[in-house]
Protein backbone atom coordinates (compact mmCIF):
# COMPACT_ATOMS: atom_id res chain seq x y z
CA UNK A 1 0.00 0.00 0.00
CA UNK A 2 1.24 3.46 -0.88
CA UNK A 3 1.44 6.07 1.85
CA UNK A 4 0.28 8.91 -0.37
CA UNK A 5 -1.27 9.18 -3.81
CA UNK A 6 -1.56 12.18 -6.07
CA UNK A 7 -4.93 12.70 -7.72
CA UNK A 8 -5.00 15.41 -10.38
CA UNK A 9 -8.09 17.23 -11.64
CA UNK A 10 -8.09 17.75 -15.38
CA UNK A 11 -11.38 19.56 -16.06
CA UNK A 12 -13.54 21.87 -13.97
CA UNK A 13 -16.46 21.36 -16.33
CA UNK A 14 -17.10 20.02 -19.83
CA UNK A 15 -15.47 22.67 -21.98
CA UNK A 16 -12.66 23.65 -19.62
CA UNK A 17 -9.10 24.27 -20.92
CA UNK A 18 -8.47 21.41 -23.37
CA UNK A 19 -4.77 21.13 -22.53
CA UNK A 20 -5.18 21.06 -18.76
CA UNK A 21 -5.44 17.26 -18.43
CA UNK A 22 -2.51 16.79 -20.80
CA UNK A 23 -0.38 19.09 -18.67
CA UNK A 24 -1.45 17.31 -15.50
CA UNK A 25 -0.17 14.05 -16.98
CA UNK A 26 3.03 15.39 -18.53
CA UNK A 27 4.33 18.11 -16.23
CA UNK A 28 4.85 16.30 -12.96
CA UNK A 29 4.19 13.15 -10.98
CA UNK A 30 0.59 11.99 -10.54
CA UNK A 31 -1.06 8.65 -9.86
CA UNK A 32 -4.61 9.43 -10.95
CA UNK A 33 -6.25 11.82 -13.35
CA UNK A 34 -9.89 12.58 -12.62
CA UNK A 35 -12.14 14.22 -15.17
CA UNK A 36 -15.64 15.53 -14.52
CA UNK A 37 -17.64 15.98 -17.70
CA UNK A 38 -21.24 16.07 -16.57
CA UNK A 39 -23.10 19.25 -15.73
CA UNK A 40 -26.69 19.00 -14.59
CA UNK A 41 -28.32 19.06 -18.02
CA UNK A 42 -25.50 17.47 -20.02
CA UNK A 43 -27.21 14.08 -19.95
CA UNK A 44 -30.17 15.38 -21.95
CA UNK A 45 -27.86 16.58 -24.74
CA UNK A 46 -26.20 13.17 -24.77
CA UNK A 47 -29.54 11.37 -24.76
CA UNK A 48 -30.54 13.36 -27.88
CA UNK A 49 -27.23 12.59 -29.58
CA UNK A 50 -27.70 8.91 -28.88
CA UNK A 51 -31.22 8.98 -30.30
CA UNK A 52 -29.76 10.26 -33.58
CA UNK A 53 -26.70 8.00 -33.53
CA UNK A 54 -26.61 4.88 -31.34
CA UNK A 55 -22.80 5.12 -31.18
CA UNK A 56 -22.94 8.64 -29.67
CA UNK A 57 -24.16 9.86 -26.28
CA UNK A 58 -20.92 10.35 -24.36
CA UNK A 59 -18.36 13.16 -23.93
CA UNK A 60 -16.69 13.03 -27.33
CA UNK A 61 -13.76 15.21 -26.22
CA UNK A 62 -12.63 12.39 -23.99
CA UNK A 63 -11.55 10.20 -26.92
CA UNK A 64 -9.11 12.63 -28.61
CA UNK A 65 -7.82 13.46 -25.13
CA UNK A 66 -7.09 9.79 -24.49
CA UNK A 67 -5.28 9.67 -27.80
CA UNK A 68 -2.94 12.36 -26.50
CA UNK A 69 -2.30 10.96 -23.04
CA UNK A 70 -2.92 7.21 -23.09
CA UNK A 71 0.66 6.23 -23.96
CA UNK A 72 2.10 8.29 -21.11
CA UNK A 73 -0.56 7.00 -18.74
CA UNK A 74 0.34 3.41 -19.54
CA UNK A 75 4.09 4.07 -19.32
CA UNK A 76 3.82 5.82 -15.96
CA UNK A 77 0.93 3.77 -14.63
CA UNK A 78 -1.37 6.77 -14.27
CA UNK A 79 -4.98 5.77 -13.88
CA UNK A 80 -7.82 7.79 -15.35
CA UNK A 81 -11.24 8.09 -13.72
CA UNK A 82 -13.84 9.97 -15.75
CA UNK A 83 -17.61 10.29 -15.88
CA UNK A 84 -17.25 10.74 -19.63
CA UNK A 85 -19.59 7.87 -20.48
CA UNK A 86 -22.78 9.93 -20.33
CA UNK A 87 -25.68 7.77 -21.53
CA UNK A 88 -23.46 5.45 -23.57
CA UNK A 89 -20.65 4.25 -21.32
CA UNK A 90 -20.06 1.13 -23.41
CA UNK A 91 -19.77 3.23 -26.58
CA UNK A 92 -17.25 5.49 -24.89
CA UNK A 93 -15.23 2.51 -23.68
CA UNK A 94 -15.27 1.00 -27.18
CA UNK A 95 -13.93 4.26 -28.62
CA UNK A 96 -11.14 4.35 -26.03
CA UNK A 97 -10.30 0.73 -26.83
CA UNK A 98 -9.95 1.66 -30.51
CA UNK A 99 -7.55 4.43 -29.49
CA UNK A 100 -5.49 1.92 -27.51
CA UNK A 101 -5.24 -0.40 -30.50
CA UNK A 102 -4.37 2.51 -32.78
CA UNK A 103 -1.53 3.50 -30.45
CA UNK A 104 -0.24 -0.04 -30.37
CA UNK A 105 -1.27 -0.43 -26.76
CA UNK A 106 -3.89 -3.10 -27.43
CA UNK A 107 -3.94 -5.71 -24.68
CA UNK A 108 -1.83 -3.58 -22.37
CA UNK A 109 -4.58 -2.07 -20.31
CA UNK A 110 -7.95 -2.77 -18.78
CA UNK A 111 -10.95 -0.50 -19.06
CA UNK A 112 -13.55 -0.36 -16.30
CA UNK A 113 -17.15 0.37 -17.25
CA UNK A 114 -19.58 1.57 -14.60
CA UNK A 115 -23.28 1.61 -15.48
CA UNK A 116 -26.62 1.25 -13.74
CA UNK A 117 -27.22 4.97 -13.26
CA UNK A 118 -29.56 5.35 -16.22
CA UNK A 119 -33.19 4.92 -15.11
CA UNK A 120 -34.93 6.59 -18.06
CA UNK A 121 -36.57 3.30 -19.12
CA UNK A 122 -37.72 2.59 -15.58
CA UNK A 123 -39.46 5.86 -14.80
CA UNK A 124 -43.01 4.58 -15.46
CA UNK A 125 -42.39 1.44 -13.46
CA UNK A 126 -41.01 3.45 -10.55
CA UNK A 127 -43.94 5.85 -10.54
CA UNK A 128 -46.37 2.91 -10.76
CA UNK A 129 -44.75 1.42 -7.68
CA UNK A 130 -45.27 4.64 -5.73
CA UNK A 131 -41.81 6.11 -6.10
CA UNK A 132 -42.93 9.58 -7.05
CA UNK A 133 -39.51 11.19 -7.66
CA UNK A 134 -40.76 14.47 -6.26
CA UNK A 135 -38.81 17.59 -7.19
CA UNK A 136 -36.50 18.35 -4.26
CA UNK A 137 -37.00 22.10 -4.73
CA UNK A 138 -40.72 22.37 -5.45
CA UNK A 139 -42.13 19.14 -3.99
CA UNK A 140 -44.07 18.34 -7.19
CA UNK A 141 -44.30 14.67 -8.24
CA UNK A 142 -42.50 13.75 -11.47
CA UNK A 143 -45.73 12.67 -13.12
CA UNK A 144 -46.52 16.36 -13.78
CA UNK A 145 -43.76 16.50 -16.42
CA UNK A 146 -43.78 12.79 -17.36
CA UNK A 147 -44.31 13.34 -21.10
CA UNK A 148 -41.48 15.84 -21.30
CA UNK A 149 -38.67 13.87 -19.63
CA UNK A 150 -35.47 13.63 -21.67
CA UNK A 151 -33.09 11.87 -19.32
CA UNK A 152 -33.08 10.37 -15.82
CA UNK A 153 -29.96 9.22 -14.00
CA UNK A 154 -29.12 8.35 -10.43
CA UNK A 155 -25.86 9.67 -9.06
CA UNK A 156 -23.56 6.76 -8.32
CA UNK A 157 -20.88 7.16 -5.68
CA UNK A 158 -17.33 5.90 -5.25
CA UNK A 159 -18.12 2.21 -4.64
CA UNK A 160 -18.40 0.99 -8.26
CA UNK A 161 -15.29 3.00 -9.19
CA UNK A 162 -13.41 1.24 -6.39
CA UNK A 163 -14.64 -2.12 -7.67
CA UNK A 164 -13.37 -1.35 -11.18
CA UNK A 165 -9.98 -0.26 -9.82
CA UNK A 166 -9.79 -3.35 -7.62
CA UNK A 167 -10.21 -5.45 -10.78
CA UNK A 168 -7.19 -3.78 -12.31
CA UNK A 169 -8.84 -1.14 -14.49
CA UNK A 170 -6.42 1.52 -15.71
CA UNK A 171 -9.20 3.64 -17.19
CA UNK A 172 -12.54 3.85 -15.38
CA UNK A 173 -15.42 5.29 -17.36
CA UNK A 174 -18.73 5.98 -15.67
CA UNK A 175 -22.07 7.51 -16.58
CA UNK A 176 -23.63 9.76 -13.96
CA UNK A 177 -21.25 9.48 -11.02
CA UNK A 178 -20.71 12.21 -8.46
CA UNK A 179 -17.68 14.36 -9.09
CA UNK A 180 -16.56 13.77 -5.51
CA UNK A 181 -16.74 10.00 -6.07
CA UNK A 182 -14.20 10.29 -8.89
CA UNK A 183 -11.65 11.51 -6.33
CA UNK A 184 -12.75 9.42 -3.35
CA UNK A 185 -12.78 6.16 -5.35
CA UNK A 186 -9.00 6.03 -5.89
CA UNK A 187 -8.38 6.74 -2.18
CA UNK A 188 -10.62 3.88 -1.04
CA UNK A 189 -8.95 1.59 -3.59
CA UNK A 190 -5.42 2.50 -2.49
CA UNK A 191 -5.93 2.79 1.25
CA UNK A 192 -8.57 0.13 1.77
CA UNK A 193 -10.88 2.38 3.76
CA UNK A 194 -13.97 0.58 5.05
CA UNK A 195 -17.43 1.39 3.74
CA UNK A 196 -18.38 2.77 7.16
CA UNK A 197 -15.17 4.67 7.83
CA UNK A 198 -17.18 7.88 7.68
CA UNK A 199 -14.41 10.29 8.67
CA UNK A 200 -12.06 9.08 5.94
CA UNK A 201 -14.84 8.90 3.36
CA UNK A 202 -15.80 12.47 4.25
CA UNK A 203 -12.16 13.56 3.88
CA UNK A 204 -11.92 12.05 0.39
CA UNK A 205 -15.26 13.62 -0.50
CA UNK A 206 -14.11 17.07 0.57
CA UNK A 207 -10.85 16.61 -1.34
CA UNK A 208 -13.06 15.89 -4.35
CA UNK A 209 -15.16 18.98 -3.72
CA UNK A 210 -12.02 21.13 -3.59
CA UNK A 211 -10.51 19.92 -6.88
CA UNK A 212 -13.69 19.23 -8.87
CA UNK A 213 -13.87 22.78 -10.24
CA UNK A 214 -10.33 22.64 -11.60
CA UNK A 215 -8.31 25.82 -11.26
CA UNK A 216 -11.05 27.50 -9.23
CA UNK A 217 -9.10 26.37 -6.15
CA UNK A 218 -5.64 27.18 -7.50
CA UNK A 219 -5.94 30.86 -8.34
CA UNK A 220 -8.74 31.09 -10.90
CA UNK A 221 -11.78 33.19 -9.96
CA UNK A 222 -10.06 33.93 -6.66
CA UNK A 223 -11.02 37.21 -5.02
CA UNK A 224 -8.35 37.22 -2.35
CA UNK A 225 -5.56 39.49 -3.59
CA UNK A 226 -6.47 38.58 -7.16
CA UNK A 227 -4.17 41.20 -8.69
CA UNK A 228 -1.12 39.46 -7.23
CA UNK A 229 -1.90 35.91 -8.37
CA UNK A 230 0.96 35.06 -10.75
CA UNK A 231 0.79 33.85 -14.31
CA UNK A 232 -2.84 32.80 -14.67
CA UNK A 233 -2.10 32.35 -18.38
CA UNK A 234 -0.15 29.31 -17.29
CA UNK A 235 -2.46 28.31 -14.44
CA UNK A 236 -1.77 24.97 -12.78
CA UNK A 237 -4.74 22.70 -12.13
CA UNK A 238 -5.05 21.23 -8.64
CA UNK A 239 -3.67 17.98 -7.28
CA UNK A 240 -4.87 16.30 -4.08
CA UNK A 241 -1.98 14.52 -2.38
CA UNK A 242 -3.90 12.12 -0.18
CA UNK A 243 -2.66 10.10 2.78
CA UNK A 244 -4.07 6.92 4.23
CA UNK A 245 -4.89 8.72 7.50
CA UNK A 246 -7.49 10.90 5.76
CA UNK A 247 -5.42 14.07 5.63
CA UNK A 248 -4.42 15.56 2.32
CA UNK A 249 -2.50 18.41 0.73
CA UNK A 250 -3.83 20.48 -2.16
CA UNK A 251 -1.07 21.56 -4.50
CA UNK A 252 -0.21 21.93 -8.20
CA UNK A 253 2.72 21.11 -10.47
CA UNK A 254 5.99 23.04 -10.10
CA UNK A 255 6.45 25.74 -12.68
CA UNK A 256 2.76 26.37 -13.30
CA UNK A 257 0.95 29.66 -12.63
CA UNK A 258 -1.84 30.52 -10.26
CA UNK A 259 -1.70 30.11 -6.49
CA UNK A 260 -2.81 27.50 -4.00
CA UNK A 261 -3.32 29.27 -0.67
CA UNK A 262 -5.42 28.88 2.44
CA UNK A 263 -7.66 31.63 1.02
CA UNK A 264 -8.03 30.05 -2.41
CA UNK A 265 -9.05 26.78 -0.77
CA UNK A 266 -11.51 28.51 1.56
CA UNK A 267 -13.17 30.18 -1.41
CA UNK A 268 -13.61 26.83 -3.14
CA UNK A 269 -14.83 25.12 0.04
CA UNK A 270 -17.79 27.51 0.32
CA UNK A 271 -18.61 27.30 -3.39
CA UNK A 272 -22.14 25.96 -4.03
CA UNK A 273 -22.39 25.06 -0.36
CA UNK A 274 -25.71 24.34 1.32
CA UNK A 275 -25.84 23.36 4.98
CA UNK A 276 -22.12 22.96 5.74
CA UNK A 277 -22.75 20.29 8.39
CA UNK A 278 -24.57 18.04 5.95
CA UNK A 279 -22.91 17.70 2.56
CA UNK A 280 -24.70 14.61 1.33
CA UNK A 281 -23.17 12.22 -1.18
CA UNK A 282 -23.91 8.55 -1.94
CA UNK A 283 -20.84 7.64 0.12
CA UNK A 284 -21.25 9.61 3.34
CA UNK A 285 -22.40 12.89 4.87
CA UNK A 286 -19.42 15.23 5.11
CA UNK A 287 -19.21 17.97 7.72
CA UNK A 288 -17.54 21.12 6.38
CA UNK A 289 -17.46 22.66 9.84
CA UNK A 290 -14.68 20.19 10.72
CA UNK A 291 -12.31 21.13 7.90
CA UNK A 292 -9.01 22.59 9.06
CA UNK A 293 -6.47 24.23 6.78
CA UNK A 294 -2.79 24.98 7.27
CA UNK A 295 -0.15 26.54 5.07
CA UNK A 296 2.30 23.78 4.10
CA UNK A 297 4.81 25.75 2.03
CA UNK A 298 4.56 27.43 -1.34
CA UNK A 299 1.39 26.39 -3.18
CA UNK A 300 0.66 23.69 -0.64
CA UNK A 301 -2.27 23.67 1.78
CA UNK A 302 -2.74 20.86 4.27
CA UNK A 303 -6.31 19.80 5.03
CA UNK A 304 -7.10 17.81 8.17
CA UNK A 305 -9.56 17.12 10.98
CA UNK A 306 -12.48 16.19 8.71
CA UNK A 307 -15.38 14.29 10.25
CA UNK A 308 -18.21 12.50 8.51
CA UNK A 309 -21.48 10.76 9.31
CA UNK A 310 -23.25 7.69 7.88
CA UNK A 311 -24.56 7.93 4.34
CA UNK A 312 -28.31 8.31 3.82
CA UNK A 313 -30.46 5.56 2.31
CA UNK A 314 -31.30 7.51 -0.83
CA UNK A 315 -29.50 8.56 -3.99
CA UNK A 316 -30.02 11.79 -5.81
CA UNK A 317 -31.55 11.50 -9.25
CA UNK A 318 -30.93 14.02 -11.97
CA UNK A 319 -33.83 14.27 -14.40
CA UNK A 320 -33.99 16.63 -17.35
CA UNK A 321 -37.19 17.69 -19.04
CA UNK A 322 -38.27 19.93 -21.87
CA UNK A 323 -39.51 23.26 -20.44
CA UNK A 324 -40.41 25.58 -23.31
CA UNK A 325 -38.34 28.11 -25.18
CA UNK A 326 -36.37 31.27 -24.65
CA UNK A 327 -34.50 33.94 -26.56
CA UNK A 328 -32.27 36.82 -25.56
CA UNK A 329 -31.64 39.90 -27.71
CA UNK A 330 -29.11 42.67 -27.18
CA UNK A 331 -28.32 46.16 -28.51
CA UNK A 332 -25.68 48.66 -27.42
CA UNK A 333 -26.42 52.34 -26.70
CA UNK A 334 -23.56 54.87 -26.56
CA UNK A 335 -22.96 58.10 -24.64
CA UNK A 336 -24.62 60.49 -24.03
CA UNK A 337 -27.55 59.28 -21.92
CA UNK A 338 -26.82 55.67 -22.84
CA UNK A 339 -28.89 54.25 -19.97
CA UNK A 340 -31.89 56.50 -20.66
CA UNK A 341 -31.83 55.55 -24.33
CA UNK A 342 -31.67 51.86 -23.56
CA UNK A 343 -34.61 52.26 -21.17
CA UNK A 344 -36.62 54.13 -23.79
CA UNK A 345 -35.90 51.37 -26.31
CA UNK A 346 -37.17 48.77 -23.83
CA UNK A 347 -40.42 50.71 -23.35
CA UNK A 348 -40.93 50.88 -27.12
CA UNK A 349 -40.17 47.18 -27.54
CA UNK A 350 -42.64 46.19 -24.83
CA UNK A 351 -45.37 48.38 -26.38
CA UNK A 352 -44.84 46.72 -29.76
CA UNK A 353 -44.91 43.20 -28.30
CA UNK A 354 -48.06 44.17 -26.39
CA UNK A 355 -49.75 45.38 -29.53
CA UNK A 356 -48.91 42.05 -31.17
CA UNK A 357 -50.73 40.38 -28.31
CA UNK A 358 -47.69 38.30 -27.39
CA UNK A 359 -47.57 36.83 -23.90
CA UNK A 360 -44.54 35.37 -22.15
CA UNK A 361 -44.08 33.46 -18.91
CA UNK A 362 -41.07 35.59 -18.16
CA UNK A 363 -39.80 38.88 -19.60
CA UNK A 364 -36.56 40.28 -18.27
CA UNK A 365 -34.76 43.49 -19.22
CA UNK A 366 -31.22 44.12 -18.04
CA UNK A 367 -28.84 47.01 -18.62
CA UNK A 368 -25.33 45.58 -18.92
CA UNK A 369 -22.81 48.19 -17.84
CA UNK A 370 -25.31 49.81 -15.48
CA UNK A 371 -26.79 47.20 -13.16
CA UNK A 372 -27.20 43.75 -14.79
CA UNK A 373 -25.24 41.92 -12.11
CA UNK A 374 -25.88 43.85 -8.90
CA UNK A 375 -29.34 45.24 -9.66
CA UNK A 376 -30.54 47.96 -7.31
CA UNK A 377 -27.33 47.60 -5.24
CA UNK A 378 -25.43 49.26 -8.09
CA UNK A 379 -27.27 52.54 -7.49
CA UNK A 380 -28.62 54.98 -10.08
CA UNK A 381 -26.59 54.68 -13.31
CA UNK A 382 -24.44 57.70 -14.17
CA UNK A 383 -25.56 59.81 -17.16
CA UNK A 384 -21.91 59.70 -18.24
CA UNK A 385 -21.75 55.95 -18.85
CA UNK A 386 -19.80 55.37 -22.06
CA UNK A 387 -22.25 52.71 -23.20
CA UNK A 388 -24.96 50.40 -21.97
CA UNK A 389 -26.02 47.09 -23.43
CA UNK A 390 -29.77 46.58 -23.50
CA UNK A 391 -30.37 42.87 -22.90
CA UNK A 392 -33.93 41.58 -23.22
CA UNK A 393 -34.94 37.98 -22.61
CA UNK A 394 -38.26 36.18 -22.96
CA UNK A 395 -39.36 32.70 -22.02
CA UNK A 396 -42.54 30.72 -22.67
CA UNK A 397 -44.11 27.56 -24.06
CA UNK A 398 -45.29 29.12 -27.33
CA UNK A 399 -42.41 28.82 -29.74
CA UNK A 400 -44.09 31.15 -32.25
CA UNK A 401 -44.30 33.96 -29.71
CA UNK A 402 -40.61 33.63 -28.89
CA UNK A 403 -39.79 33.51 -32.61
CA UNK A 404 -41.81 36.69 -33.19
CA UNK A 405 -39.94 38.43 -30.38
CA UNK A 406 -36.62 37.77 -32.11
CA UNK A 407 -37.81 39.82 -35.11
CA UNK A 408 -38.51 42.90 -33.02
CA UNK A 409 -34.95 43.62 -31.82
CA UNK A 410 -33.06 44.76 -34.94
CA UNK A 411 -35.80 47.14 -36.10
CA UNK A 412 -35.18 49.21 -32.96
CA UNK A 413 -31.99 50.45 -34.65
CA UNK A 414 -33.90 52.45 -37.26
CA UNK A 415 -37.12 52.99 -35.32
CA UNK A 416 -35.96 53.82 -31.79
CA UNK A 417 -33.62 56.07 -29.80
CA UNK A 418 -30.33 57.18 -31.44
CA UNK A 419 -26.74 56.17 -30.78
CA UNK A 420 -27.39 52.45 -31.09
CA UNK A 421 -25.22 49.68 -32.50
CA UNK A 422 -24.12 46.13 -31.78
CA UNK A 423 -26.34 43.98 -33.92
CA UNK A 424 -23.81 42.14 -36.00
CA UNK A 425 -24.95 38.68 -34.99
CA UNK A 426 -28.34 38.73 -36.71
CA UNK A 427 -31.61 37.75 -35.03
CA UNK A 428 -31.39 36.14 -31.62
CA UNK A 429 -31.71 32.35 -31.67
CA UNK A 430 -34.71 30.59 -30.17
CA UNK A 431 -33.43 28.08 -27.66
CA UNK A 432 -35.25 25.00 -26.45
CA UNK A 433 -35.03 24.88 -22.67
CA UNK A 434 -34.05 21.66 -20.97
CA UNK A 435 -34.67 22.09 -17.27
CA UNK A 436 -33.37 20.14 -14.31
CA UNK A 437 -35.49 18.09 -11.92
CA UNK A 438 -33.60 16.89 -8.84
CA UNK A 439 -35.20 14.03 -6.91
CA UNK A 440 -34.35 11.24 -4.49
CA UNK A 441 -34.64 7.49 -4.97
CA UNK A 442 -34.15 4.69 -2.41
CA UNK A 443 -30.67 3.19 -2.75
CA UNK A 444 -32.26 -0.28 -2.94
CA UNK A 445 -33.66 0.64 -6.38
CA UNK A 446 -30.26 1.23 -7.94
CA UNK A 447 -27.68 -1.44 -8.69
CA UNK A 448 -24.41 -0.24 -10.14
CA UNK A 449 -22.89 -2.61 -12.69
CA UNK A 450 -19.14 -2.90 -13.12
CA UNK A 451 -17.45 -4.56 -16.05
CA UNK A 452 -13.73 -4.63 -16.74
CA UNK A 453 -12.71 -5.29 -20.34
CA UNK A 454 -9.33 -5.81 -21.97
CA UNK A 455 -8.22 -2.66 -23.74
CA UNK B 1 -18.05 54.19 11.96
CA UNK B 2 -19.30 52.41 8.85
CA UNK B 3 -17.07 49.81 7.21
CA UNK B 4 -17.73 48.15 3.89
CA UNK B 5 -17.44 44.36 3.90
CA UNK B 6 -14.72 44.58 1.20
CA UNK B 7 -12.42 45.66 4.07
CA UNK B 8 -13.36 42.67 6.21
CA UNK B 9 -14.01 39.70 3.97
CA UNK B 10 -13.67 37.96 0.64
CA UNK B 11 -16.39 35.83 -0.85
CA UNK B 12 -17.43 33.31 -3.47
CA UNK B 13 -20.94 32.59 -4.68
CA UNK B 14 -22.68 29.97 -6.76
CA UNK B 15 -26.05 28.39 -7.42
CA UNK B 16 -28.26 25.42 -6.63
CA UNK B 17 -31.36 25.76 -8.75
CA UNK B 18 -33.10 29.05 -7.95
CA UNK B 19 -31.01 29.53 -4.79
CA UNK B 20 -27.79 31.53 -4.72
CA UNK B 21 -25.20 30.69 -2.08
CA UNK B 22 -22.70 33.24 -0.84
CA UNK B 23 -19.74 32.18 1.28
CA UNK B 24 -18.36 35.16 3.18
CA UNK B 25 -14.83 34.63 4.51
CA UNK B 26 -13.14 36.88 7.09
CA UNK B 27 -9.90 38.40 5.81
CA UNK B 28 -8.45 38.10 9.31
CA UNK B 29 -9.44 35.75 12.10
CA UNK B 30 -10.36 38.63 14.43
CA UNK B 31 -12.92 39.94 11.93
CA UNK B 32 -15.00 36.76 12.10
CA UNK B 33 -16.90 37.56 15.35
CA UNK B 34 -17.77 40.92 13.84
CA UNK B 35 -19.24 39.25 10.76
CA UNK B 36 -21.20 36.82 12.94
CA UNK B 37 -22.63 39.71 14.97
CA UNK B 38 -23.41 42.15 12.16
CA UNK B 39 -24.01 40.21 8.96
CA UNK B 40 -27.19 38.46 10.05
CA UNK B 41 -29.71 36.66 7.87
CA UNK B 42 -32.32 39.45 8.12
CA UNK B 43 -29.68 42.08 7.28
CA UNK B 44 -28.61 40.15 4.21
CA UNK B 45 -32.25 39.74 3.19
CA UNK B 46 -32.70 43.52 3.49
CA UNK B 47 -29.48 44.14 1.55
CA UNK B 48 -30.72 41.99 -1.34
CA UNK B 49 -34.17 43.62 -1.39
CA UNK B 50 -35.66 43.31 -4.87
CA UNK B 51 -33.16 40.57 -5.76
CA UNK B 52 -33.79 37.80 -3.22
CA UNK B 53 -37.50 36.98 -3.17
CA UNK B 54 -37.33 34.10 -0.71
CA UNK B 55 -35.79 33.40 2.67
CA UNK B 56 -32.18 33.95 3.58
CA UNK B 57 -30.61 31.14 5.61
CA UNK B 58 -27.30 31.58 7.40
CA UNK B 59 -24.77 28.93 8.48
CA UNK B 60 -21.61 29.43 10.53
CA UNK B 61 -18.21 27.88 9.81
CA UNK B 62 -15.97 29.11 12.63
CA UNK B 63 -13.26 26.68 11.48
CA UNK B 64 -12.88 28.66 8.25
CA UNK B 65 -13.86 32.05 9.68
CA UNK B 66 -16.71 31.96 7.21
CA UNK B 67 -20.48 32.38 6.98
CA UNK B 68 -22.58 30.70 4.32
CA UNK B 69 -25.78 32.34 3.13
CA UNK B 70 -28.49 30.71 1.06
CA UNK B 71 -30.59 33.24 -0.82
CA UNK B 72 -33.70 31.39 -1.93
CA UNK B 73 -35.68 32.47 -5.02
CA UNK B 74 -32.98 34.76 -6.36
CA UNK B 75 -32.02 33.51 -9.81
CA UNK B 76 -35.11 34.00 -11.99
CA UNK B 77 -36.01 30.31 -11.82
CA UNK B 78 -32.40 29.16 -11.88
CA UNK B 79 -30.39 27.00 -14.25
CA UNK B 80 -31.52 26.96 -17.86
CA UNK B 81 -34.91 28.52 -16.99
CA UNK B 82 -33.35 31.80 -15.92
CA UNK B 83 -33.04 34.71 -18.33
CA UNK B 84 -30.56 36.53 -16.12
CA UNK B 85 -27.01 37.39 -17.21
CA UNK B 86 -25.91 35.97 -13.88
CA UNK B 87 -28.15 32.92 -13.81
CA UNK B 88 -25.51 31.08 -11.75
CA UNK B 89 -25.29 33.74 -9.05
CA UNK B 90 -21.54 34.17 -9.56
CA UNK B 91 -21.60 37.89 -8.79
CA UNK B 92 -23.71 37.68 -5.64
CA UNK B 93 -20.40 37.44 -3.77
CA UNK B 94 -19.31 40.98 -4.58
CA UNK B 95 -22.91 42.20 -4.32
CA UNK B 96 -22.81 41.16 -0.66
CA UNK B 97 -19.41 42.82 -0.18
CA UNK B 98 -21.11 46.14 -0.99
CA UNK B 99 -22.79 45.99 2.41
CA UNK B 100 -21.67 48.46 5.07
CA UNK B 101 -21.81 47.61 8.75
CA UNK B 102 -21.58 49.95 11.71
CA UNK B 103 -18.78 49.33 14.18
CA UNK B 104 -18.19 51.25 17.43
CA UNK B 105 -15.18 53.54 16.98
CA UNK B 106 -13.12 51.95 19.75
CA UNK B 107 -13.66 48.47 18.31
CA UNK B 108 -12.76 49.70 14.84
CA UNK B 109 -9.57 51.17 16.21
CA UNK B 110 -8.69 47.98 18.07
CA UNK B 111 -9.13 46.04 14.82
CA UNK B 112 -7.01 48.53 12.91
CA UNK B 113 -9.92 49.65 10.74
CA UNK B 114 -10.01 53.36 11.47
Amino acid sequence: MKNTIRIAAGQGFWGDLPDAPVRQVEEGPIDYLMLDYLAEVTMSIMQKQKARDPKAGYARDFVPLMKRILRTCVERNIKVVANAGGVNVEGCAAAVREVAVELGLGGQLKIGIVTGDNILDRVDDLIARGIELRNMDTGEPLVTVRDRIQSANAYLGAAPIVEALNHGAQIVITGRATDTGLTLGPMIHEFGWAADDWDHLAAGTIAGHIIECGAQCSGGNCQFEWQSIPDLANVGFPIAEASADGTFVITKHEGTGGRVSVQSIKEQLVYEMGDPRGYITPDCVADFTTVHLADDGANRVRVFGIRGRPATDTLKVSISFSAGYKAVGTLVYAWPDAYQKAKAADTILRARLDRLGLRFDQFLTEYVGANATHGPLAGEPSPDLAEVQLRVGVRGNDRNAIERFTKEIAPLILTGPPGVTGFAGGRPKVEEIVAYWPALIPKSEITARVEVIEG
Amino acid sequence: MFVQLTKLAHARSGDKGDTANVGLIALREEFYPLLVREVTGPRVKEHFKGICKGQVERFELPNLGALNFLLNESLGGGGTLSLMTDAQGKTFSTALLRMKIEIPDDEAERLGLS
